[in-house]
């Protein structure tokens, strides 16, 4: 495990009971009945003697004074001096921010962005900078609505610069407010929000709520095009970025890094800003998710058992929109500023610190209950390709050092799988699900026949301009996603889902988990070594 | 004779109409339709011969009048009572196979000189399908005097009589006519066509497919289809289709390929663009409606499937400038379309053999079991069949 992070001025953490480490609970006769998140619901487990199960580490302590700490670390950056004395008055000034895909869940008023903006405005409007846009660094994502900048920003931010066109977000498909800065010494064009390369000082406010989120990452690709990200999120490269959650075996990060570096030196300043949480996730009464199941008190058990009854009864849209009001008690753990590279490995190892689990070996067959959210479908509905990118992209390359399952072997995901789509937010996934996976599953073939096609969509590009669409391509990037864990494992199958739309995927539908198991021997033979991550709350594997 | 004889009965009409609503095709056993033991048909006349059918296909326009839902349009223009078929392969007396070209025309009604559609090679345009010394009747099938194919015997005029190559089997022979009808379709497609949608994927619209792959003269670029069954699109791909999805896929999937605009937020009101040319093989309103959404403007749809009595917005095609053509049957290609110049039953033999249509022909039932049949070919796509035929070969009387 990495060092934690050493203590900075300001940085007073809340005090109370140490939080247990996240370990590893070897299956006995003994043991309850397991937790699955399975989309808007949950099903409880038995999973069989000898199997593992890896928990997460309870939630870290949260910053006494988070306001104070976010002030600490503009006054006193790393490797780059104090914000004041980099801002002037007549200085162009862009604060770019994360997007609606962090944190997860959405967390509660005041978010941290709101809280770091509001420090830094204070500090440009202490030193009279007046030529100030905020932008929402999303890349290909969807746009944000009015709300969600609200929530964001806040309120104060948002009715100060939103109504002059001050507060806005970044449109990936604008060759008018794009500039091509460079190329990287692989021939990689780097282009960036014109505004932000113009900028006397880029401020970048980060939500880094897993270890793949932050340094260069976050201007490289957050505020940059189709013609840019093509060259990192692509089949090759996240076939070669065991995982993409550690920067150190990624060839995603190396390429956001060498454009990084194009960046730097094109004379592009950006003042980093990082901030972690702690894995607090659910408020209550759903706060029962994140306690090991043999610690439910009579209540949770009482919770548990209303929430699956209630849910049982309510329609697809009622139980979407109870889930996706969830807001998240999840606070500040840290927060750094300064130079992107020094900033990033503190944070770093702050993510670390909350979410690394040692875990010795890996499994024949690795099980996972999938929940209501991903990064993509925030106040949106989990559709299939989500499902898959959630399951195969993002909580199976949640390991450092070796994926949990072996080579060859099966994974399980528990999720509905619906054949279900949002309209507005995902036009194009809607013919990627019915025309190319229809055709085939394979990432290299995808790529090869089919992106160019969809990212020069003259309606995906309308609708992700002018509506909340995600951009045309972002489905082939999903699908890319799941790319690593496609080549590494023997067979998918999904608990629970909607089989058609399971197949189409490419995977394998079962009804119930004893199902699901009895299957996967078909490909790792009898008796498989089964491992169940429990997550959320969210952890990565340290396999050793 | 043994034959399936359609009756005028309004209260076995009633009754067709009420079962075939309940489940398409079973109007077969409460409706007017009878296996009954007739005469032998006979046209006194010149030209006239005797056909055994040997297999007999049963299509849409067959289901619909089993189950009493056909339009009234076709009233003055069949006699009663017929024994319906008209998809026939049969044995003429001196044992030469025939593919039989149903429609009644000037010719085979005695009337010289002809009409000049029949003149100019169009027969199924004929002006004269009520005159002449036949009764009434638009095809043999539907006239009382020639009988039909779903019989041990109808009688035909040597005009409708197409010699069956000895390499081509009865299976493959007895697609020949549906695929006549396909290739009138298919043949209303402009030279320079680019995306031309298919609608539907039973038999007419497979068969539209292959044309639209196979025919001589400019095919179109992109053929897009919609079959609703999985097996309807396996046939669909192997036939030369170029993007196969279910009927509720296709306006996206118009979209994608003419990489059109669309009206709607994600979702799709209609297209702004779309196919240059819409085949709609089915006839119904949703298909009708459902053309008129992902035709470009200015482009054409043409009907292959019999559509009846539907209620569909038109202002799509007026706005747009949309052409509508129906397509009816068989006669010379005269467009310049693919086959141009040429007999459409001369391409369809082509045709069933270069694409291997044979292989559409997915069950076939004695006439005692007509039920079973009529209810099979009623729920072919469903099934995993397509086309669904009456096997004569082994009928005792026909033999003897």
């Amino acid at each position: 495990m990495s060092p934690p992070a050493p203590r900075r001025p300001g940085h007073e953490v809340v005090q109370g009971r140490a939080p247990r480490p996240g370990f590893v609970l070897e299956v006995d006769r003994s043991t309850p009945s397991t937790l699955f998140h399975h989309g808007e619901g949950f099903r409880l487990e038995r999973l069989p003697v000898g199997s593992r199960i890896v928990y997460p580490s309870e939630a870290v302590p949260v910053l006494r004074h988070p306001e104070e700490a976010i002030r600490q670390a503009l006054l006193q950056p790393v490797g780059q001096d104090p914000l004041p004395a980099q801002l002037f008055p007549g200085m162009k000034l862009t604060i770019a921010f994360d997007d609606v895909s962090l944190p997860l869940p959405k967390m509660r008023r005041p978010d941290i962005r709101q809280r770091v903006i509001e420090a830094v405005l204070d500090l440009a409007a202490e030193a009279g900078v007046d030529d100030v846009h905020l932008i929402a660094a999303l890349a290909l994502h969807r746009r944000m609505t009015e709300a969600e900048l609200r929530h964001a920003v806040g309120d104060r931010v948002y009715d100060a610069f939103a109504p002059h066109g001050l507060l806005y977000n970044h449109d990936a498909e604008d060759p008018d407010n794009l500039t091509l800065v460079g190329h990287t010494e692989l021939g990689e064009e780097v282009e960036i929000n014109k505004r932000a390369a113009e900028s006397d000082l880029l401020v970048y406010v980060n939500i880094n709520l897993v270890s793949m989120d932050g340094g260069h990452k976050s201007t490289a690709t957050g505020l940059s095009s189709y013609r840019s990200l093509r060259h990192h999120h692509n089949v090759k490269t996240m076939q070669h970025s065991r995982s993409f959650m550690d920067q150190h075996r990624s060839e995603l990060h190396s390429s956001n890094w060498r454009m990084g570096k194009v960046l730097r030196d094109a004379g592009l300043k950006v003042f980093q800003i990082e901030t972690t949480l702690n894995n607090d996730t659910f408020p209550k009464p759903f706060d029962f998710l994140q306690k090991r199941e043999w610690e439910w008190s009579a209540r949770d058990r009482m919770a548990f058992v209303a929430a699956t009854s209630g849910l049982d009864r309510m329609s697809n849209r009622m139980k979407r929109n109870l889930f996706q009001s969830i807001e998240a008690p999840h606070d500040m753990t840290g927060v750094v500023a300064g130079e992107i590279e020094a900033v990033h490995a503190i944070t770093t190892a702050k993510v670390f610190e909350q979410q690394l689990v040692p875990v010795s070996g890996q499994a024949d067959v690795v099980t996972m209950g999938l929940p209501y959210i991903s990064p993509y479908n925030v106040h949106s509905i989990m559709n299939p390709i989500l499902v898959a990118c959630l399951g195969l992209g993002y909580f199976f390359n949640m390991y450092r050092g070796k994926p949990l399952v072996r080579e060859g072997g099966v994974v399980i995901l528990s999720h509905p799988t619906p054949w279900e789509f949002h309209p507005v937010h995902h036009p194009s996934y809607i013919d990627f699900f019915e025309q190319v996976l229809a055709d085939t599953t394979d990432p290299v073939e995808i790529e090869k026949r089919y992106e160019a096609s969809f990212a020069e969509d003259e309606w995906y590009r309308h609708l992700y301009r002018t509506s909340y669409a995600y951009h045309g391509v972002h489905p082939f990037y999903m699908w890319y996603w799941c790319a690593h864990a496609l080549q590494h494992v023997g067979a998918v199958i999904i608990v629970g889902g909607d089989p058609r739309a399971v197949r189409r995927l490419g995977f394998r539908p079962a009804s119930t988990l004893p199902d699901a198991l009895e299957m996967a021997e078909d490909t790792v033979g009898r008796d498989p070594s089964i491992t169940h991550t429990h997550a959320p709350p969210l952890y990565m594997a340290d396999v050793s | 004779m043994k034959a399936l004889r359609f009756e005028r009965s309004l209260p076995r009409f009633a009754a067709a109409r009420v079962a075939g609503a309940l489940a398409p095709g079973r109007g077969a056993r409460p409706g007017p339709l009878r296996l009954a033991d007739i005469d032998p048909p006979f046209v006194d006349a010149p030209g006239w011969v005797r056909v055994r059918p040997r297999l007999a296909g049963i299509c849409g326009s067959d289901l619909a009048t089993v189950d009493a839902t056909s339009s009234r349009w076709f009233e003055p223009v069949v006699s009663f009572p017929f024994v319906p078929g008209h998809e026939v392969v049969g044995d003429l007396d001196d044992g030469t196979r025939v593919v039989l070209q149903p429609v009644l025309g000037c010719a085979a009604r005695g009337i010289d000189p002809p009409c000049d559609r029949c003149a100019g090679g169009q027969v199924g345009q004929c002006l004269n399908i009520t005159f002449g010394h036949l009764e009434p009747g638009l095809q043999t099938g539907y006239c009382t005097d020639t009988g039909g194919g779903w019989s041990i015997a109808l009688t035909a005029h040597h005009s409708q009589l197409h010699r069956v190559p000895d390499d081509l089997d009865d299976e493959a022979a007895v697609l020949v006519e549906p695929t006549a009808c396909a290739i009138r379709g298919a043949g209303k497609v402009p030279a320079g066509a680019g995306v031309v949608a298919v609608i539907g994927a039973g038999t007419l619209g497979l068969a539209t497919i292959a044309a639209l792959r196979h025919l001589p003269g400019e095919l179109p670029t992109t053929v897009v289809a919609a079959a609703k069954h999985p097996e309807q699109r396996s046939f669909a791909r192997s036939l030369g289709a170029d993007l196969v999805v279910e009927p509720d896929e296709l306006a996206r999937a118009v979209r994608r390929t003419t990489g059109s605009m669309a009206v709607g937020d994600g979702s799709i009101d209609r297209l702004a663009g779309g196919a240059d040319v819409t085949i709609d093989c089915v006839g119904s309103e949703a298909t009708l409606a459902q053309a008129l959404a992902v035709t470009a403007p200015g482009g054409r749809i043409v009907l292959v499937g019999m559509p009846g009595q539907v209620d569909v917005d038109l202002t799509p095609l007026w706005q747009r400038e949309l052409e509508l053509v129906g397509a009816y049957a068989y006669g010379t290609e005269r467009h310049d379309g693919p086959g141009a110049g040429r007999p459409t039953f001369e391409l369809a033999f082509d045709l069933v053999r270069a694409a291997g249509l044979g292989r559409l022909l997915s069950a076939t039932y004695p006439l005692d079991r007509y039920a079973d049949a009529i209810a099979h070919a009623a729920e072919a796509g469903r099934r995993g069949a397509v086309k669904i035929a009456f096997d004569l070969r082994n009928e005792r009387e026909r033999n003897r």
